[in-house]
């Protein structure tokens, strides 16, 4: 069983919607990968996802893409990134959600980084560049080590293509929003509703919302109609501007409000 | 026959890109396979290639450039003489009329040099078809002549100032704004990269050079050439050369990569001769890169050959010892184009005078009876700025 399905799986148990923030590995400094993690546990997320800078970030809009230029200034790389994550894994609650483009896996070795990446609290990767067809190149390593693969289904992927990725996909399945890249939006589709509905008839694996989520309305809209959310731009902006504020409210609109 | 699974060329190619793209080119394997076989396609391409191309382009017999170098004869095919000046406009004009059939009204293009991207505005502007084209900043500065035709050509060209501001940016922009705009615009890539089926698509619609190359050879000299050489930046002149000869072994194939400033300096583009394998824009090939797997930059003076990677199907052609590929450097290639001008009044493009540097060298190891054909990719017109900046002179 995953252990990434599971943290899903009961963040949503008590009508309460999961959340994943997602932050640029290195933006900032390594060493402030820490103490960003330990404060988004503490604030009661579900899991995090943790971005790998890359030269070429073909799938990223505006802000995520400077947040890695940033990082990739700072000297970050997936070797140390890794490395600082095993330095306080055993201090993790959360299960870690790497997201990295394809070339640098395949520059440190299929099997190691995934040996090395569950050793760093690793437990899920999101590959932008890899679509399921793929995915053999990395799935059996992988596998082995129980790092989930998660896959991204968007509103262009046929009906037999959702079923195909739907099924496929570990830990949870990333319905993205738009097309596009990501970053923040005003508005949704009003069709994104059946679109949601559709992929989670296919599997009983939890569908999570991301691309464009950011304010706390999107995430109460989009927890209406599916198990949860994965916000990115706004927080790597948020934690940038130390606005601290804005991701405690965004993480609350994910919570259920105690009836009194 | 270098593909045995569909979109794998060997162990290279594959379909490397973000979810939101497969269907889009899943809808463009299957249009590209219907119109392969439709005769009034096929017909259509051919009329606008004669007609407003200009094709068949000559087949020209360098004699005074042979009796220079002192071996082989010496032929130039003379993909220069294309309307816009370079090779580009064979696959540009192709995929805007597939583009076209599909129903698609928006057309998104990368350019380096700006080959492409002039070739695009104008198959753009000739079948009434919206287009935007992204360009590095660096070569918007290196290729300003080419900027200002797109514009008159009704093109939109937005300079890209990320990253190293060169050809992989662009195509990162352009990737983007795909991926963005899916519904309504087709991606006319300008090389024989990217996920499948753009290396296929690239390749068939410049197989003509080759095609037309080997009938003319052989009326000319009733047999095969010895060799063919041709520039690769992403490959697409090249594998158009290269393609219909492959089944001829005794052919040799020779593909030659911008060294740059020296393959030893690190500032080069030869991703064959010093690429490790990789993943950048949708497919697997040899890249420049670092043990990070992060995609360094490439460097040569010719725009068109300023990329980091390299056209999946070359890497099988190499893996398989099927052709050849060296390398020339900025220097040389000045050499080349300064050669080929004196000689036969013919001033190249930047990155087709790789090519003439390389096969000016190999002529002479060959013997008189023994035939060479180079592709003359593009003429030279574009890179005057650049070219007398190099020699020391000043233009303005």
């Amino acid at each position: 069983m995953s252990q990434l399905k599971d943290a899903v799986l009961s963040a949503t148990s008590q009508g309460s919607k999961a959340f994943i923030p997602y932050i640029m590995a290195g933006d900032g400094g390594l060493e402030k990968l820490k103490p960003i993690i330990l404060k988004l546990q503490q604030l009661g997320v579900t899991a995090i996802e943790i971005g790998i800078p890359f030269t070429d970030p073909v799938a990223d809009g505006p802000t995520i893409e400077r947040a890695g230029e940033r990082a990739l200034a700072n000297g970050t790389t997936l070797r140390k990134v890794i490395e600082t994550l095993t330095g306080f894994a055993d201090e993790l609650t959360v299960p870690l959600v790497a997201m990295t483009y394809l070339n640098p896996i395949l520059a440190y070795g299929v099997e190691q980084f995934a040996a090395d990446a569950k050793a760093a609290g690793i437990r899920g990767l999101i590959i932008p560049d890899m679509p399921l067809e793929e995915s053999a190149i990395v799935h059996p390593a992988l596998s082995k080590e129980r790092i989930s693969l998660v896959q991204l289904v968007s509103l262009t992927s046929t009906p037999e293509r959702m079923e195909r990725l739907t099924k496929a996909s570990e830990g949870f399945i990333y319905a993205v929003t738009v097309n596009g890249i990501t970053g923040a939006r005003s508005s949704f589709a009003n069709e994104l509703q059946e679109h949601f509905k559709r992929i989670q008839s296919y599997t009983d694996t939890p569908v999570l919302a991301g691309f464009g989520i950011s304010t706390p309305d999107h995430v109460k809209d989009f927890g209406s109609f599916c198990s949860g959310v994965i916000v990115g731009s706004k927080i790597v902006e948020s934690i940038v501007n130390e606005d601290w504020a804005t991701i405690e409210d965004l993480i609350g609109a994910s919570k259920v409000t105690p009836v009194k | 026959m270098t593909t045995e699974i569909k979109g794998r060329f060997g162990r290279f190619g594959g379909q490397f890109v973000p979810e939101t793209l497969m269907t889009a080119l899943q809808e463009l394997d299957e249009a590209y396979d219907a119109v392969k076989l439709d005769e009034s396609f096929q017909e259509e391409l051919r009329y606008y290639l004669k007609n407003y191309v200009g094709r068949e382009t000559p087949l020209y017999f360098a004699e005074r450039l042979t009796k220079e170098c002192g071996g082989a004869k010496i032929y130039l095919k003379r993909e220069d003489l294309n309307h816009t000046g370079a090779h580009k406009i064979n696959n540009a004009l192709g995929q805007a009329l597939l583009a076209k059939r599909m129903g698609k009204k928006k057309i998104v293009a990368e350019t380096g040099a700006g080959q492409h991207g002039v070739a695009t505005a104008t198959a753009c502007a000739l079948l009434n078809l919206e287009c935007i084209v992204y360009m590095g900043a660096e070569d918007v500065k290196r290729q300003a002549l080419n900027v200002f035709r797109m514009e008159l050509l009704g093109t939109k060209v937005v300079a890209v100032d990320k990253g190293s501001a060169t050809l992989k940016d662009a195509v990162n922009e352009a990737l983007r704004h795909w991926v963005t705009n899916i519904e309504d615009t087709h991606y006319i890539l300008g090389s024989a990269m990217g996920p499948h089926p753009f290396p296929t698509i690239v390749r068939d619609f410049q197989r003509v050079i080759g095609d037309e190359t080997r009938a003319q050879v052989l009326e000319a000299e009733n047999r095969l050439p010895d060799a063919v050489v041709a520039c690769i930046g992403g490959g697409s002149n090249s594998i158009g050369m290269f393609y219909p000869f492959i089944q001829d072994k005794d052919v040799a194939l020779h593909g030659v990569e911008a060294a740059g400033k020296g393959i030893e300096t690190g500032k080069h583009a030869a991703a064959i001769n010093r690429g490790q394998t990789g993943v950048l824009h949708g497919a697997f090939m040899y890249l420049l890169q670092d043990e990070n797997g992060f995609v360094q930059e490439a460097h040569s003076i010719s725009a068109g050959l300023d990329y980091p990677g390299v056209g999946p199907e070359h890497c099988h052609l190499h893996d398989i010892g099927r052709a050849t590929y060296g390398n020339v450097t900025d220097e040389e290639a000045l050499e080349g184009l300064k050669l080929l001008c004196r000689t036969e009044g013919i001033l190249p493009a930047l990155e087709s005078a790789h090519a003439v540097h390389y096969a000016a060298k190999l002529a002479k190891t060959m013997s008189p009876d023994d035939i060479l054909v180079i592709c003359l990719s593009g003429r030279g017109d574009k890179d005057v700025h650049t070219i007398s900046e190099a020699l020391g002179g000043d233009l303005r």
